[in-house]
């Protein structure tokens, strides 16, 4: 009945929207923001196929026979597809088992645990990789010359540099996407049916496995996917781990083929499977989370208990503790080690203090400054186009306001198929060639940004208005305010906690960015992250750790002062 | 009559010296309206870092940016730039010679003879003046003495293919380092690529920079570095890391690391001011002494704990042949170790 009620009420308002379009003037806007989004995604894309099928003369599949012909080319694409599914199952477990408890249950610390979680989210994958080879390589790495001394053993209990040493580090940075997944399944779902399974006799634990984790099957596969697909586009934690043990993925494989004399035949003949790995994918998320999806879990209406964990409270805070000290606690000590210490392999002691890593990087190496401009104002300027740009398609798509305009949210999320070395790869071979040379400049990093962050933005952007009843908006609207007026004194100050959390989203994610960064950076327009990579590869220990430090010194800061600001969290769902 | 030609010659010698010196000023008036100086290097952060601003001192008002990485990535980024029409570039310095035989050939560098180069030995210079060798230095085996004891260490290239070594050798790259490059052809031409297939059983650690693998050996991560920037490995045992470095008697790859001036320079002047600056004794003096680098200049001393280069068997490979198998030892090398 309901439903029915709202979908009459939908209908009637798109028609009146359609028959006020011939005097809206703020439409142009909404149709420049709809063109613009198509430019970012079909000039790149397009570029791809044209280039993995051209040959010398005309049209040739060479590109992809090489692919399929070349050994170490087939290798990658099979390596990554075992990491990317070990890394999806184990993020699902954590996140699951984390989301869970968080939400449902009577864990200790909870509060503590969700920002954690965040912090995880907010460390660039490509630092917590770097951390962990000073963690965990076989000789030198602390853990194991811990587990040497404490055993009195020769040898080591974990190899980092190797392929369950990356998926381990891939995983423990992708499974807070799954957490959030998870926390807000759990957060929806009412304790009814738990209720009832447990009227019928039955006991926790079955509870748990019949009736919780089917109702929470859906969001678990979406989980899966979304590390798994995480874990495909990632350039930095693959090439710092799997690299110097012999190991390519497909996104280190691209980047490979960019070196001198460039195939770039080749990088999009290799981009053209993984666009298409990654459309497959999402769409099964969609088919899945489609059908079944939030909508038998149901509002907020009934009632949620906690689940009592009895004597297993403190083993399974204890294994939360362990896997965020795997994910956060571990890692940061040993950047702010390296960054104070000489040698970081040594005990930090008096004589191997120095302050020398810091002034170097901020007073004598030349890239730093640079870098730093260059990635505060790309970070800025992306989250406010970002979030305009998002804001706007939101605004569209949730208030229908043209026929057709559900189809801008396909746009919108459509750069998620695309990893950000394949997205790389497309802007390259299309900016650096006439009429528009966007290379050699920040600008070519920022369509990369703004492409790669606008799935994100328009979410964000979308739950937003949502949230937000139009019946103000029609009110003003028949009271004879235009839409731009509506928009101002009605729209803005309702969504601005909303918007200004989907800046912040935008904002993290531009200053973490390697994968893109590394194929279309020039010495001008270094950012961060790929000044930290350059150094990696030189081993200049210390100057990573610094600016490793900065880099998640300035992500706490925006999140914190933007929670501060709004009074709410954001990155993590309300308690 | 004596006299008088004594007088013309010290006249002459005046007025010759004078001309120098009104060049020298004009170049270095011309090189501050410029302002700045854009450096494309491989020589290793630190050393790239002092040398910049031993220069920003001595010429203030011009500003040295400096982009370091590895020789491979600093040709790349190079040709990526001339491709789209980016003009950035004004010096490049890589240590693979090949790479300026393949600019030079490609018609992308400047013609311009640095004075002090006249006194350089003849493997610094380019026949045509286009590039002169920089700074030189050796790819060398290092170990970590507190690991290993000195008479179980290896001590010959064919040393570091015994099993015992598996898991506990690094290696760089000669896809990112010059010096690497060098390395391997060096070695490739004296044992042949069974050496490499032989070596790559032991399943090295790879890393990128011929500077890296120092770090790596002295923190213990591996104990012995199979090659390796012989200056890096000098400077961090100099600061106190425990690391020996082994000059194989089968000899030594020695590598020459050239540098040039851009055809498209945006900044000609400054480039050729830099480009003067760098062959002085006085900066070569100084790669010698705090850098642990070797260079062409004959009036250079080095340090004392530093062997004469003459008294190595040296392996020298030339600039053509590293040109002509650049892909091949790229290709080979991936094939062996994985990546």
């Amino acid at each position: 009945m309901r439903m029915s009620y709202a979908e009459a009420v939908g209908r009637l308002r798109a028609g009146t929207w359609l028959r006020l379009k011939a005097v809206d003037r703020t439409l142009p806007v909404w149709i420049g923001a709809a063109l613009f989004l198509i430019f970012l995604m079909i000039l790149p894309l397009g570029w791809i196929f044209v280039t993995s099928v051209k040959g010398e003369q005309g049209f040739t599949f060479d590109g992809y026979l090489q692919v399929f012909k070349e050994g170490a080319l087939l290798k990658a694409i099979w390596q990554t597809l075992i990491i990317s599914t070990w890394v999806g199952v184990i993020a699902v477990v954590i996140g699951a088992l984390l989301g869970w408890l968080v939400t449902r249950s009577d864990l200790p610390f909870k509060r503590t645990v969700r920002a954690l979680v965040m912090a995880s989210f907010v460390t660039p994958p490509f630092l917590g990789a770097f951390a962990w080879t000073l963690l965990a390589g076989p000789n030198a790495g602390e853990l194991n010359k811990l587990y040497r001394w404490l055993t009195g053993a020769e040898g080591h209990l974990f190899n980092i540099f190797s392929r369950e040493g990356l998926i381990i580090v891939m995983a423990l940075y992708s499974f807070p996407y799954v957490f959030s997944m998870i926390a807000n399944v759990c957060e929806l779902m009412s304790s009814d049916l738990e209720d009832a399974a447990n009227i019928l006799g039955a006991r926790k634990w079955r509870v748990a496995l019949t009736v919780t984790l089917p109702l929470a099957a859906p969001a678990l596969i979406g989980g899966f996917i979304l590390a798994f697909l995480h874990s495909l586009s990632l350039f930095g934690a693959p090439a710092i781990l799997g690299l110097p043990a012999g190991l390519h993925t497909i996104t280190t494989q691209i980047w490979a083929l960019f070196q001198y004399p460039p195939r770039l035949d080749l990088a999009a003949a290799l981009s053209v499977p993984l666009l298409l790995a990654t459309m497959a994918l999402l769409a099964v998320q969609k088919k899945l989370l489609g059908r079944r999806g939030y909508s038998t879990v149901g509002g907020k209406g009934g009632q949620k208990r906690l689940v009592r964990l009895g004597a297993l409270r403190i083993p399974l805070f204890l294994l939360v503790v362990g896997i965020l000290a795997l994910s956060v606690f571990l890692p940061y000590w040993i950047l702010l080690k390296a960054s104070l210490a000489k040698a970081w392999a040594m005990p930090l002691t008096w004589d191997n203090f120095t302050l020398h890593n810091f002034t170097f990087t901020f007073f004598e190496y030349g890239d730093t400054q640079n870098a730093i401009i260059n990635t505060f104002q790309l970070g800025i300027l992306t989250a406010t186009v970002g979030t305009g740009i998002a804001a706007l398609i939101a605004y569209i798509t949730n208030r229908r306001l043209f026929r057709g305009a559900r189809y801008l949210t396909f746009f919108a999320l459509a750069p998620l198929v695309v990893p950000g070395v394949v997205l790389a790869v497309g802007l390259f071979i299309a900016y650096t060639r006439p009429p528009i040379v966007l290379y050699g400049t920040i600008w070519i990093l920022f369509v990369a940004y703004l492409t790669k962050e606008m799935p994100i933005g328009f979410s964000q952007a979308e739950t937003t208005f949502k949230s937000i009843h139009p019946e103000l908006e029609d009110a003003s609207r028949i009271l004879g305010a235009n839409r731009l007026r509506v928009l101002k004194d009605i729209t803005a100050p309702l969504a601005r906690s909303g918007l200004i959390a989907t800046w912040c989203f935008i904002f993290i994610g531009v200053i973490r960015e390697l994968s893109a960064s590394i194929l279309l950076f020039t010495p001008k327009s270094k950012v961060i992250s790929v000044v930290i990579f350059d150094l990696k590869e030189e081993g200049q220990v210390g100057v990573i750790a610094v600016l490793g430090i900065l880099l998640l010194v300035v992500s706490f800061a925006v999140v914190l002062s933007v929670q501060w600001m709004l009074a709410r969290e954001v990155v993590a769902t309300r308690e | 009559m004596k006299k008088s030609i004594g007088l013309a010659l010290s006249a002459l010698l005046i007025a010759w010296s004078a001309t120098a010196l009104a060049q020298d000023a004009a170049l270095i008036e011309a090189a501050k309206k410029e302002r700045k100086v854009v450096w494309y290097t491989s020589l290793a952060i630190p050393s790239s870092t002092m040398l910049a601003h031993l220069f920003m001192n001595k010429y203030k008002g011009i500003e040295v940016e400096v982009h370091r990485s590895g020789s491979q990535r600093v040709l790349q980024r190079t040709m990526q730039e001339i491709s789209a029409g980016i003009k950035n570039v004004d010096i490049i310095h890589t240590s693979d010679a090949g790479h300026f035989v393949l600019l030079k050939d490609k018609g992308l560098l400047m013609k311009y003879v640095p004075k002090a180069v006249e006194s350089f030995p003849a493997g610094f210079k380019d026949s045509d003046g286009f590039y002169y060798g920089m700074r030189a230095t050796l790819s060398v085996i290092a170990y970590n003495p507190k690991i290993l004891a000195d008479k179980e260490a290896p001590q010959a290239w064919k040393d570091l293919l015994d099993p015992k070594w598996r898991g506990k050798q690094v290696t760089a790259h000669p896809g990112y380092s010059g010096i690497i490059m060098t390395h391997v052809l060096a070695l490739v031409k004296e044992f042949g690529w069974d050496y490499f297939k032989a070596l790559a059983q032991n399943k090295l650690h790879l890393v990128q920079s011929a500077n890296d693998p120092a770090g790596v050996v002295a923190s213990g991560e591996r104990p012995v570095g199979v090659n390796g920037a012989e200056y890096f490995y000098y400077k961090t045992l100099k600061q106190g890391n425990p690391i020996k470095i082994v000059y194989p008697k089968e000899g030594v790859p020695l590598v020459v690391s050239p540098t040039a001036i851009a055809k498209d320079s945006p900044h000609p002047n400054a480039a050729k001011l830099f480009t003067e600056f760098i062959f002085t004794k006085e900066a070569q003096q100084t790669l010698a002494d705090r850098e642990g680098l070797y260079t062409g200049h004959p009036e250079v001393t080095y340090p004392k704990d530093k062997p004469v280069l003459k008294a190595l068997k040296l392996l020298a490979v030339s600039p053509d042949e590293l040109e002509k198998r650049n892909e091949e030892i790229k290709k080979r090398f991936v094939e062996f170790f994985g990546a």
